[in-house]
């Protein structure tokens, strides 16, 4: 089976029903995305599919060969960083930061589709993701601040 | 190989010679390399007679090191300590700490964490003890390295040190206009130094470096997914493991066929005693594996659910102490007495990442990778497990997804070594959330009895408060009570129990507030003033002032459908007090509108980092307080999924305003922990000043009758 993720193409030997998150960090060893519940329920390993944020723990590998993938060691461009990893960083919107490249991908997806989003549209978009270290208000404030940089 | 584990740290092959360390000097500097050293050591370790023969040679049993600073020959700053980083932010808060005092840039110190290889040994990273001790130990270590560096430069220019300063890594003479870096003076030297107490430390006022906002160290290897996580380590040969696990707490293993899964290419059983394991190439043939292993189990005894917990808890204490005659002479004079008893749910961290551990053993030394707050902890249940000597067990921490309390333990560490020892290859272990829900251990259910007596002036003066198996922190009370008894009564719990973030003090503080406020009902006094009235403690008077002031409480604050409330308490250094607005519909729908919160402890090392850490600890409180309960029966775990143990989301973060205090004439303390215990009592304040209805349980919804409305 044929993936490209990141725009790499990589060749893979899983079974057909194998999750998505498990070929990229154990067959493949692209771990930024995380483990954290393996039922869709914390967002910890979102990657986006053809630009849309989905749960790559509850997605079989087979449904997206020859899509596009990306993770969040895809979202670096030429050595600089995408507006919202910045964003994350500049307003410090995490502790652990387990929880944060799940975000910063559902972010990344969210601003695709609604570059100026309120309060409100950040909350539903974003229920999915848990961050257990509770720094939802700066997460909030970080895509905020990647959604003004971006409108620049 | 060492994999590159921890970013932002370079990553040491370790020496052979480091097998038999001890703080020699020579032996030291054969080991890290020259420079100037500074050891940070328990108090009385230098006898006098060892002082004055020789400070800098006298060779210092291991264990009896705290931490060490060391400069080396290019100026680099490395900074060596047991504690190790889950998201509270000390590999930042204690760089910060370093750099203030020895005059260097932050960039230019790096820490060296809970690798037990490297680090003197540590108590863990626990009780918020990381900012009162370690960082001010290692404010003075570094202020030790740069008085000595000063007086180096002194020597070498023969100068007055007085003249000299230090700034930026550099020492500089003014008058002559000579400059020397920290990197030329310690060039080819061997100093070791232990720390002086009387060293002068920079007043909070004065700090440069402390008391500014920093932000995460090493957060760009975050944001970009390069940080390698321990579930995220990968090492040549490493095969993934996976443990059998018994369907319930009462579970015997009576017999298992594993032929079907050791049947199947690449799987490796192991079998050792009561415990089965597997190991396979990929963790989905592990996960498969395991699957077809027929286990036989029988159950034994039996165990309460969670029904009947809180008798049990009341049942199952150990007999108390007679009640002193005073307090009932005392609650005999009394014009009024309240009695209340409270429930306190077992809860769960839900540390986003699960336990994880990579484990390798080589020549008879065992290396695990693992996420713990005790790594040193970790590596003597190891060393006892495999009967190894501890010199032959190193426990290396990375940085790691969080822990609340919730990770004391190395239970997926001596999975692991068991599984590596018995394959003899590397064994990386990754717990579900199943597992973590079900195998690491809870936050202590809990009964508080409070009972007061209250004088005919509305004075409180009998009070007696007992606390059933959730432990004794925070117990006492800060209200000016004559005659009083407050005990801590253990009990059996039926489920695994330990630390949590803010433990004992959250369920104490929650019962005591709670009660507070219901005698402030029956007296009709006003929340903010009855407790000013009958508190002593100027800090946490400040706090609830502060708290109040900043939510706008005032005593005729109504409005229909609304209520508010006000708690405040004090734990760990950290002072607390907590306002919450709450909304409540006709249908008993609740929902948090707004809370305020004050907290004060002492100087501020990094503003932006506390404003996180108690904006952090309000959020996850108020799961405790509004939803979060480990449901149980029979043994066995019923909501062990996220999909079924609620844990605080976007949608139910309230407006939420913090306002810090700044003691700058007062010593740091930790901030992980007591912004938690206010928001539970404030909230259940808030509900009964809304519907008369004053709860008792935590959590509060839903079984309460009351639910939450989002
Ligand atoms: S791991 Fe995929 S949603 Fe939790
Ligand atoms: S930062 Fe720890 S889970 Fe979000």
């Amino acid at each position: 089976m044929l993936l490209t993720i990141n725009g790499i193409k990589h060749e893979v030997n899983a079974d057909a029903g194998a999750s998505l998150l498990s070929v990229l960090r154990d067959d493949l060893d692209i771990t930024g995305s995380k483990y954290g519940c393996g039922e869709g329920a914390c967002g910890a390993c979102t990657v986006l599919v053809n630009g849309s944020a989905i749960r790559s723990c509850i997605t079989p590998v087979s449904l997206v060969a020859g899509k596009e993938i990306t993770t969040i060691e895809g979202l670096e461009k030429n050595g600089k960083l995408h507006p919202v990893q910045e964003a994350f960083l500049k307003s410090d919107a995490f502790q652990c930061t387990y929880c944060t490249s799940g975000m910063i991908m559902s972010s990344v997806s969210l601003l695709m589709m609604n570059p100026k989003p309120t309060d409100a549209d950040i909350i539903s978009a974003m229920n999915g993701n848990i961050c257990r270290c509770g720094t939802y208000p700066r997460i909030i404030k970080a895509i905020k601040l990647a959604a003004e940089s971006q409108n620049k | 190989m060492i994999p590159e584990y921890m970013s932002g740290t370079v990553l040491e092959e370790l020496p052979e010679e480091k097998k038999e360390f001890s703080f020699s000097r020579r032996r030291f500097f054969k080991v890290f390399g020259k420079g100037l050293v500074v050891l940070i050591v328990a108090k009385d370790l230098f006898s006098r007679e060892a002082l004055a023969a020789n400070p800098a040679s006298a060779a210092i049993p291991e264990n009896q090191v705290g931490a060490w600073i060391h400069i080396l020959e290019d100026g680099t700053v490395k900074v060596f300590t047991g504690k190790v980083e889950v998201g509270q932010n000390i590999r930042t808060s204690l760089s910060q700490a370093v750099a203030e005092e020895l005059r260097v840039p932050l960039s230019s110190v790096i820490m060296i964490m809970g690798d037990t290889d490297l680090v003197p040994p540590d108590g863990g990273t626990i009780g918020s003890r990381s900012t009162p001790q370690m960082g001010s130990q290692l404010r003075r270590a570094a202020a030790t390295a740069r008085l000595a560096l000063i007086e180096m430069a002194a020597k070498n220019w023969n100068a007055d040190p007085k003249s000299l300063q230090a700034n930026q890594g550099m020492v500089i003479d003014p008058g002559a206009n000579k400059k020397m870096s920290y990197g030329e003076l310690t060039k080819g030297q061997q100093l070791l130094l232990h720390l002086s107490n009387d060293v002068h430390l920079a007043p909070a006022n004065e700090w440069k470096v402390l008391g500014k906002t920093a932000l995460k160290i090493n957060g760009d290897s975050f944001v970009t997914g390069k940080h390698k996580f321990v579930s995220d380590m990968k090492v040549p040969d490493m095969l993934y493991g996976k443990v059998l696990r018994a369907p319930t707490y009462l579970s015997k293993l009576i017999s298992a066929d594993i032929g079907k899964a050791q049947a199947i290419p690449g799987v490796t059983v192991v079998r050792d005693g009561d415990f089965i394991g597997l190991v396979a190439a990929n963790p989905r043939i592990a996960e498969k594996a395991i699957q077809m292993i027929q286990a036989q189990w029988d159950t034994i005894g039996t165990q309460p659910s969670r029904t009947e917990i809180f008798d049990y808890l009341v049942k199952n204490g150990n007999p108390r102490r007679s009640v002193a005659n005073d307090l009932e002479q005392a609650f005999a004079s009394a014009d009024m007495r309240l009695k209340n008893t409270f429930h306190v749910n077992y809860i769960a961290h839900v540390p986003l990442e699960p336990r994880a551990a990579l484990a390798r053993w080589e020549d008879g030394k065992l290396t695990v990778w693992t996420g713990t707050q005790r790594p040193f902890g970790v590596r003597q249940e190891l060393s006892r497990t495999f009967n190894v000597a501890e010199d032959n067990v190193r426990v290396i921490v990375p940085d790691t997804g969080s822990a609340y309390g919730g990770k004391h333990s190395g239970e997926a560490a001596l999975e692991a070594a068991r599984l590596s020892r018995a394959v003899k290859k590397p064994v990386k272990l990754v717990w579900t959330r199943e597992e973590e829900f079900v195998w690491a251990y809870f936050r202590p259910a809990g009964v508080i009895e409070v009972d007061s007596g209250i004088g005919k002036d509305g004075n409180i003066v009998a009070w007696k408060f007992h606390n059933y198996n959730s432990g004794p922190a925070a117990i006492d009370t800060q209200y000016a009570i004559s005659s009083q008894e407050n005990s801590y009564i253990p009990s059996k719990t039926p489920l695994k129990q330990g630390s949590y973030r803010g433990l004992a003090s959250t369920a104490n503080v929650f019962a005591r507030e709670s009660h507070i406020a219901d005698i402030a009902r029956l007296l009709k006094k006003d929340q903010l003033e009855f407790r000013l009235k009958n508190l002593n403690d100027q800090r946490l008077k400040a706090v609830l002032e502060a708290a109040a002031k900043a939510f706008g409480w005032n005593s005729n604050m109504q409005s229909s459908g609304r209520g508010y409330g006000i708690a405040c308490g004090y734990d760990k250094g950290g002072y607390v007090a907590t306002c919450a607005e709450i909304a409540i519909n006709d249908n008993k729908e609740v929902k948090v509108i707004r809370l305020t919160e004050a907290f004060e402890c002492g100087a501020i090392v990094n503003p932006g980092q506390l404003e996180n850490q108690i904006m952090g600890a309000m959020i996850q409180g108020l799961g405790g307080a509004l939803f979060e309960a480990v449901d149980f029966a029979d043994g066995k775990i019923l909501n062990h999924r996220l999909s079924l143990y609620r844990v605080p989301r976007f949608e139910d973060v309230p407006k939420i305003d913090i306002v810090m205090l700044n003691r700058e004439d007062l010593p740091s303390a930790g901030a992980g922990e007591a912004a938690i215990i206010g928001v539970a009592p404030a909230i259940r304040n808030a509900i009964l000043d809304a519907s008369g209805i004053g709860l008792t349980t935590l959590p509060l919804l839903p079984d309460s009758g009351f639910s939450i409305k989002i």
